[in-house]
This record gives C-alpha cells, structure tokens and sequence, in this order.
C-alpha cells in the first residue's frame, strides 16, 4: 500500500438540517488514481469543497500528509500542493488563453510582489505556460481570448492552470462535464499522462467508460454517506452499489 | 466654425478631467465590487490640499504632488480601516462609504472653511493662444495632455504588467483569482489607494481651471463620475475614457444649444444609456 497523501476523519458539513456530508472517513494513497463515484446530490462536490478548504466542516479532520489542515484557507492548501477544478468551467473569459495559464504559473512560482514589472520578463513563467499549453494540446490558441475557446477546451484550459500550481493532489470535479463525444478520450489521455508523471489524480465522474478506463479505487458515496471502496471490479459485484445506483433509481450512469 | 471647434475643444478637456475621477471609480467597482460614494470626497480633498498649498508656497509641482499624496493617503486609510471590512455587502459599503464622504466633507469646513477659496493657474500655463478664430486656452490642452498620458499609462500598467493582470482576472472573478493562491485582498488596497491618488489629482487639477473651490464641488463631480460609469460600462478603464469623452462634448454641446437644459442634460442622458444600453454605449460592461 503506498502512501496515504490525503485523508479525511469523520468529517461532516451541516446545511440547515441537511447533512450534506456526514462523517466521512476516507484516505487517498499517493500515485494512485481515486474516482469517487455518488448519484447527483451525493455530496461529492461538496466533500471536494472540503477538502480544498472552500467549506469549513461542523465537524472532523482533514490531514495531508499526516499535518492537520482542517484550519487552512483555501490558499494555503494550494501551497501545500492541493489542486482542483471546478464542477462549472472557472477561467476568465477576457484575458487570453496564455495570461490564463500564466496568471496561475505566476502564483505557483510565487514571483514577489514586484508590482510593476512587466510581466513578460519572467521567461521561467512564460515557459512554464507554454509547456503546459502544449501538453493540453492548445498551444496554437494561446492568443485567443478564452471565451474564444469551445467548451471542451476551456475545460483543458483550466486543467493546465490547476497544472500550472503544480499540485501534488489533484481533485477533479467532473473535467469532462458538457464536453462533446469526441473530446472525452483526448480528457482520458490527458489524465492518464498527468497520472503518470505522478501526481496524485481524485475524480468525481458520472461517465462509467472514463471510470473504468482510468480509475485504480473507487470511491461510493450515497446521501453524503460513504457507501464503500475498492477496485472497480470489486466495487461493481457490491450488492449495496447495485441497489444504490439501480434500485434507488436516482442516477444517470451514463455509459 | 472657430466656434465649434473651441467647443470641441473645452468638451474634451473636460472630458479629461472627469476622466480622472472616472476611471478611477469604474475600476474600484469593477474589481472589489464597491460603489464608492466617498470618492468625491477625495477629489475634493486634492482640490483643498492644491488650493491650500499653491496659496501659501506658490511652488506648483509641490502642490499637486501633495494632493495626490493625500489621495493616496486617505485612499489606504479608508481602505484598511473601513471598506476591507465591508467587502461583498453592498448595503453596508453605501453606508461606510456615505459615512465617510459626510465627516471627510465636514472635515474638509473645519480645515478650510466652509466660504469659498480663491485659487490661480500657475502663469505658465495660465495663457491663452489664438489660431484662425480658435482659442486655445492652455490649462485645458494641459488637461488633454494629463488625461491622453494617464488613459496610455493606465492601459499599459493593465495590459503589460504582472499586477495588471491579475487586477484585469480580478475584475472578472475575484474569487477565482483567489482559488488560484493569489490573495486578491492585497492588490485591493493598492488599487483603491492609486484609485483615490486619482481622484486627488482630478481635483487639484479642476481647482484652478474653475478658480474657486467649495465644500460642495466633491459631490457634483462625483455625480459627473457615476455617470460615465454608467454610460462607459461599469468595470472598464476604456469604457470610461469614452464615456468622459462623450459626456464632455455632449455637455459642451448642449450647454451652447440648448442652453436651458445643459444641467440635467447628464443624468438624462444617463438614463437614456440605462434604458436602451444597459450595458454602456460601448457594451464594456465587466459582467459580475
Ligand atoms: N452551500 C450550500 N448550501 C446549502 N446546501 C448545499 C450547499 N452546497 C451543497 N448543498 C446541498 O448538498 C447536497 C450535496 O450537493 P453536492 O453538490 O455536493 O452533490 P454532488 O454529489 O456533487 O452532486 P452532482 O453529481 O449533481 O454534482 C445537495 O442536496 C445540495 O443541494
Ligand atoms: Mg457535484
């Protein structure tokens, strides 16, 4: 087994009456790739916004490398290297496809606050972006403003500025949500080649080709409960997921 | 024709001038969402601050550098001690910012008194020069010259530096600057302060053109501002250099041919914009 990097320990978010999240205790095993697999109001998004230090939960723990950061901010995390995606495509529309990128590899190379100097000089920056547009496959769009870009590649977009902050973890929440058919496997690609050059990948997904073809542990979360985890297959022969996700009737799995 | 021309002319120095005030207010709101109701209280504190200086020591790069000191100045104060914490609730930011256009504005009485100061240009800029029926007034070309160089220098600092940026992501999605590791709330302080440095050198630069200065010319101009917000696009340092443009000339224009209604002609022609342009006359806007 290797490495636990993350880990979560009996941690519960309140909303009113609901229990959005309650008393999850999970561990995420470095170089591993985690999916966390839940019908639609399961409490994934939310159980990420725990993680990355959005939320604060009622109560529990969330430790990264055995340190307890369940009292950092959403930036300190980052600096101890957890990165996520948003569920909703987050870029900013008006800057280019390159000041995007750069604008996250600036904060990951934590260049001072030198106000005024002209951005441009920081050739280890620029570098870094272009390396990093050229690895999600937009290099020949780094001039066009990003609301230039189709949806599909504003998600790869936004994969190469969690990239750019260099995470050691990478919390994934549904990167090929409103992308077309022939764009998933380019996704697929991509995450298998950050998988392998060994950062940590957590996904939440709804698409079960995708699961499978990339996971190494699922995760099963119901009503902002834990369900179960395992590999794929064994997951798959759990009477408790079948019932969940056919029995319940509430999901979407779509194939 | 020599008419029109010099009315073009005075309409764009005015322009200029508004631009200052402006440009500055469309950026605090576009970035940290605050509608700044004290920012009048800061140009009129420029124009004090100039008056009072340019009287007593005549040395007149002094006085302009003093009031855009003290805008720079009041700009963190306000900002540190007041707006940082209020930030995301709008009806609390009117009342601060209310607040502190109403005690800066009485301050500003019991420093100065609330008659009426006397303030000249300084004699190298106060002549006037003539060409083929126009005249040329040489403090508003000098108001063009500050307004061209801080519209260029602004859009430099925005489109080039690092700073720029990431008020520009800022701007768009403040949060999402956030989520990237970059404490947004930093560059809040030193983008009003600079904000409020402008408002400062708007009014020590209104303060001679006009000659006079009273307790009252922060809200007028102030008035002025919000309305190119309104019409440039709120969020847009462009948008509000055209929006200064055309409510300069529009201004110069009507208060010639129709002389009755050049008073209200800005708040109508704000409202116009509202109906039928919600977005400004440029569609600038910055979406939030
Ligand atoms: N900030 C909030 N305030 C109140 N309720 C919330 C908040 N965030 C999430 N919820 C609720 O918590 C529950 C879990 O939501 P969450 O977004 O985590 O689900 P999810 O598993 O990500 O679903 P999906 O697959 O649809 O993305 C939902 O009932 C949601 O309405
Ligand atoms: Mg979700």
């Amino acid at each position: 087994m290797g490495e636990i990097l993350l880990r979560t320990e009996d941690i519960s978010i309140q909303f009113g009456a609901l229990k959005a999240v309650n008393k999850v205790s999970i561990s995420i095993e470095e170089n591993k790739f985690t999916t966390i697999l839940g019908p639609n109001g399961a409490g994934k998004t939310t159980f990420f916004n725990l993680l990355s230090g959005l939320y604060k939960p009622t109560e529990g723990k969330v430790f990264f490398r055995d340190k307890d950061i369940t009292g950092q901010t959403p930036q300190e995390r980052i600096k101890e290297g957890i990165g996520r995606s948003f569920q909703l495509t987050n870029v900013f529309p008006k800057l280019t496809v390159r000041e995007n990128v750069r604008l996250a590899a600036q904060s990951a190379a934590n260049v001072g606050f030198r106000l005024f100097k002209s951005y441009k000089s920081y050739a280890e920056v620029n570098a870094r972006s272009d390396e990093l547009l050229e690895q999600v496959l937009l290099h020949d769009k780094a001039p066009l403003r990003a609301s230039e870009l189709t949806h599909g590649e504003q998600r790869k977009l936004e994969l190469a500025m969690v990239l750019a902050l260099e995470p050691e973890v990478l919390l994934l929440d549904e990167p090929t949500a409103g992308m077309s058919v022939e764009e998933v496997p380019v996704m697929i690609d991509l995450l298998r080649q950050i998988k392998e050059k060994g950062t940590t990948i957590v996904l939440i997904e709804h698409k079960m080709n995708m699961v499978k073809a990339l996971s190494d542990k699922l995760i099963i979360m119901v009503n902002g409960e834990f369900l179960c985890e395992g590999d794929p297959e064994e997951v798959s022969r759990n009477p408790e997921v079948m019932e969940a996700y056919l029995g319940g009737g509430v999901v979407n799995v779509t194939a | 024709m020599g008419n029109i021309v010099t009315l073009l002319f005075n309409g764009i120095s005015e322009g200029c001038l508004i631009f200052l005030m402006a440009s500055s207010l469309s950026v605090v709101l576009g970035l940290m969402g605050v509608v700044n109701f004290a920012h009048g209280t800061l140009f009129l504190w420029g124009g004090y601050v100039y008056a009072w200086i340019y009287n007593w020591t005549g040395n007149w790069p002094l006085s302009i550098l003093a009031a855009v000191t003290v805008g720079f100045g009041l700009g963190i104060l306000f900002e540190k001690i007041f707006i940082s914490r209020v930030y995301g609730n709008m009806s609390a930011q009117i009342m601060v910012t209310l607040g502190l256009q109403i005690v800066f504005t009485e301050l500003c009485r019991v420093f100065w008194g609330a008659q009426q100061i006397t303030v000249a240009r300084p004699s190298f800029l106060s002549g006037v020069s003539n060409f083929a029926g126009i005249t040329i007034v040489h403090y508003r070309l000098f108001l063009i010259v500050v307004g061209v160089v801080v519209t260029v220098g602004g859009q430099l600092v925005l489109t080039k530096t690092r700073v720029g940026m990431i008020i520009r992501a800022g701007v768009q999605n403040s949060e999402m600057v956030d989520s990237l590791g970059i404490n947004i709330k930093r560059y809040f302080t030193i983008v009003f302060a600079i904000a409020a440095a402008l408002a400062g050198l708007g009014g020590a630069l209104y303060s001679p053109l006009n000659g006079t200065l009273n307790s009252n010319m922060g809200a007028a101009n102030q008035l002025l501002a919000f309305i190119v917000v309104v019409i440039g696009g709120m969020g847009s340092f462009i948008g509000s250099a055209l929006g200064s443009l055309f409510l300069g000339i529009m201004v110069a224009v009507i208060g010639w041919v129709l002389p009755d209604i050049s008073l209200v002609a800005p708040v109508l022609m704000m409202a116009l914009v509202l109906i039928f342009k919600p977005k400004g006359l440029f569609g600038l806007a910055v979406r939030k």
